[in-house]
């Protein structure tokens, strides 16, 4: 085939496109269905039948090896009255607030900061945006070792106070994994806002200044609700994304100290490839996905994205 | 060029690429077997992984037409995949184990063969309390294949010089020292309580002294109330005794064994004391050259405790890694494994090859090579041990099922963070059984 032969298909296809005539025709404008068979058909065999095999899965007792048997709801019963899954809900829950509370003001400060005009912002920002380039398992082992009393930053400077059992002590270890989730994810969403404030029509600026609003009202009154479907974007992203948190927990901390910082996907694992009861780890990794969907799914309700108008009238 | 070309190169393309994912999930080659049915076997990486690749290398090249095909991974990625592989059928012809409640999981389920008389030279060859843990009811599953890793009490002597304290016998005697490391400013005993393994070492040690290896039987034997035995309480009061007198300093919870949290605190001088297995002492030779060529670098046996049941010879740690053939294994392939292990495992040249790295193959009658090495008096402290205990016990989480062990580990670091009690440990152990 050579170079030019897709851009000449393609330059027929839109002359052969009939012309649009309105609301109504609208199916028979978009490409042909059988264009979604291969993404369909990758979704089905990677999300579809696993999930599938994990809700049989869940009535089942299996270590792994041999035959799978049924155990009925036993599996049910016995880990939604486990201490150690009840707590790894708990924890989940706190993760997926805290997490909010912490990432999205400070993501959203750091957006509009990014989005401006000052001196040096470009320098900064791309320091902020280092985080998002490193793995998971790269940050955790990295600050286990920044972390480490004995070895790490505190015994280095010689500062005690740096030098605390940070993710030893079973009262702090859940805070310190929390910053750092953070510190890893607060570039993304700072991407988000600086993205959503620069479609911000200046002549709204303008017209505020003209009114003798200052910086702090029209933040307010003009970026604020002009970012609302940026902000929702951002938030389900977060809490669905805590969610599922793992890889840089369980490196950093592996659930640990004690069950300090077992969230539900890890306590999933954990029960799955180290206890090897599999129907467990099944019945939790049910509840994550129905927890997940309902959760993204009430987020999009509430907050009324599904009818997303434009916050463009009268400009 | 005709009408709709590009669609229907869209849809070839979409249908390879299902059949190549579909391919590799499934169909084609299983990924423990060598192309051709041939016989495979994964292992470890490190030092020890090296000597058995040697080993295969070796065979290879005498054999061309029972070529192994070979893969090494990190430990714990290791333990993940084979109990998946297995369970799959995609075992690898030899299977690399820690022998132990594993090992008899597989042989319930028959993934692993008996493997016969291919093991008639080993037999006589063996430390019988080592080449126990590869039986199952009597019957030969599984075979060492490395050395043997117990656990023993590392010291620094300039630490422990510099507080004026003598090697402990007994517990007391190391509480004692305890105190006087604390005076001193140093963490009296290293533990690497972030990879909660190292703390099994601790209760595995003290209830063999205090009430013997009966009392981990009845644990295994599923005996009912097993962990509340009077010997499991009093080791694990001793425990806590050992966490507030601040033994193990208070930041035990973010050292990491892994990474060698452990045994840097000990090379640095950072720590007195140290309970790990016999496998971190190329850490400490490679660490802390200086320290152990000047004998700054010390080693015992874990202290008795007074009145104890249990002998002071028993020991505890990994008796060795196995190998086992895989029952899902083609006839021929596991033909030319067993041939393998009676003619290859731990021959003469196997042995040479584990003393030089310093490490000791659990194999009787070799005073005289140990002799010869360079680390001749460590090793011959360690051989000393394992050929001298009349009881080997094998780490508790690799002896018991995998829920089981995991159960313990949970609540075993609790237990040091002071979370739960010796009767609340006891109670929800008791309740795995």
């Amino acid at each position: 085939m050579t170079v030019a032969a897709p851009s000449a298909s393609s330059a027929r296809t839109r002359r052969a496109r009939p012309p649009a005539t309105g609301p109504g025709t609208g199916r028979a404008q978009g490409p042909s269905f059988w264009m979604a068979t291969p993404a369909l058909a990758l979704f089905g065999l990677f999300a579809v039948v696993p999930l599938v095999g994990v809700l049989v899965l869940s009535f089942m007792t299996w270590d792994g090896l041999g035959d799978p048997v049924w155990a009925g709801a036993d599996n049910w019963g016995r880990t939604l009255t486990d201490p150690v899954t009840l707590n790894a809900m708990r924890l989940t829950a706190i993760v997926t607030v805290v997490s909010w509370l912490f990432q999205a003001p400070v993501s959203l400060l750091l957006g509009v900061f990014m989005a401006g005009r000052q001196r040096y912002r470009a320098v900064l920002s791309v320091l902020y945006f280092l985080p998002l380039l490193f793995s998971a398992a790269a940050v955790a082992i990295a600050y286990r070792a920044l972390l480490d009393p004995n070895f790490g930053l505190g015994a280095a400077l010689g500062i005690p106070l740096l030098a605390q059992d940070w993710i030893g002590n079973p009262d702090l270890a859940l805070w310190v994994v929390l910053f750092v989730i953070g510190w890893c994810f607060v570039p993304f969403h700072s991407l988000l806002y600086q993205g959503g404030v620069r479609q911000i029509p200046v002549s709204l600026y303008e017209a505020a200044l003209l009114d003798g609003a200052g910086r702090v009202q029209q933040f307010f009154h003009i970026t604020l609700p002009q970012l609302k479907y940026t902000i929702i974007t951002s938030s389900t992203l977060m809490i669905v994304g805590s969610l599922t948190y793992f890889d840089l927990i369980f490196v950093l901390t592996g659930g640990g100290p004690g069950n300090a910082t077992r969230i539900l996907p890890l306590d999933m694992y954990l029960t799955g490839f180290r206890s090897y009861d599999m129907g467990g780890a099944s019945v939790i990794a049910v509840i994550l996905v129905v927890v997940g969907l309902g959760v993204s799914l009430a987020l999009n309700r509430l907050s009324g994205a599904n009818r997303m108008e434009s916050q463009m009238e009268g400009v | 060029m005709r009408p709709g070309f590009a669609r229907r190169t869209g849809a070839v393309v979409a249908a390879l690429t299902v059949a190549a994912a579909l391919a590799a999930c499934g169909g084609g080659k299983q990924p423990g077997q060598a192309a051709g049915g041939g016989a495979s076997a994964w292992a470890l990486t490190g030092e020890s992984g090296d000597v058995l690749g040697a080993q295969f290398d070796a065979w290879n090249e005498a054999h061309p037409d029972e070529e192994f095909a070979t893969e090494y991974f990190a430990n714990d990625a290791y333990k993940e995949k084979i109990r998946t592989a297995v369970g799959a059928g995609n075992a690898p012809t030899l299977i690399y184990s820690w022998a132990g409640g594993t090992l008899e999981d597989y042989v319930a389920n028959g993934d692993v063969v008996d493997l016969g008389d291919s093991t008639a030279r080993l037999e006589e060859q063996l430390i019988p309390s080592v080449a126990d843990n590869g039986k199952v009811d009597g019957t030969t599953y599984a075979v060492p294949t490395t050395h043997s890793q117990p656990v023993v009490l590392y010291y620094n002597q300039e630490v422990l010089d510099a507080a004026g304290i003598e090697v402990p016998t007994t517990y007391d005697e190391l509480l004692d020292a305890v105190g006087a490391l604390q005076d001193e400013d140093v963490i009296p005993i290293a533990l690497a309580g972030q990879s909660v393994w190292p703390e099994l070492m601790w209760i595995q040690y003290l209830t063999d002294r205090i009430g013997g290896p009966e009392v981990f039987q009845a644990v295994l034997d599923g005996e009912e109330g097993a962990w509340s035995d009077p010997a499991i309480i009093e080791a694990t009061t001793k425990i806590q005794e050992l966490v507030d007198a601040g033994a193990f300093g208070d930041t035990f919870g973010s050292v990491n064994a892994d990474q060698n949290g452990d045994t840097a605190l000990v090379q640095t001088g950072k720590a007195g004391f140290l309970l790990q297995g016999s496998w971190v002492y190329p850490d400490f030779v490679a660490g802390a050259p200086e320290l152990v060529e000047s004998g700054g670098l010390g080693y015992t046996s874990f202290p008795l405790v007074d009145d104890g049941a249990g002998d002071p010879a028993n020991i505890v740690g990994n008796p060795s890694n196995f190998w086992s053939v895989s029952g899902d294994a083609s006839e021929e392939a596991q033909a030319t494994a067993k041939e393998f292990i009676s003619s290859e495992v731990l021959n003469e040249a196997a042995v040479d090859d584990l003393l030089a790295i310093g490490t000791v193959p659990p194999i009787t009658g070799i005073e005289d090579k140990i002799a010869e090495q360079d680390d001749a008096e460590y090793l011959s402290f360690v051989y000393g041990l394992v050929s001298d205990a009349p009881h080997f016990q094998l780490s508790w989480d690799q002896a018991l099922p995998p829920a089981q062990a995991q159960s313990l580990l949970d609540n075993l670091s609790q237990l040091f963070l002071g979370q739960l009690d010796p009767q609340q440990f006891s109670d929800a152990m008791d309740a795995t059984l």
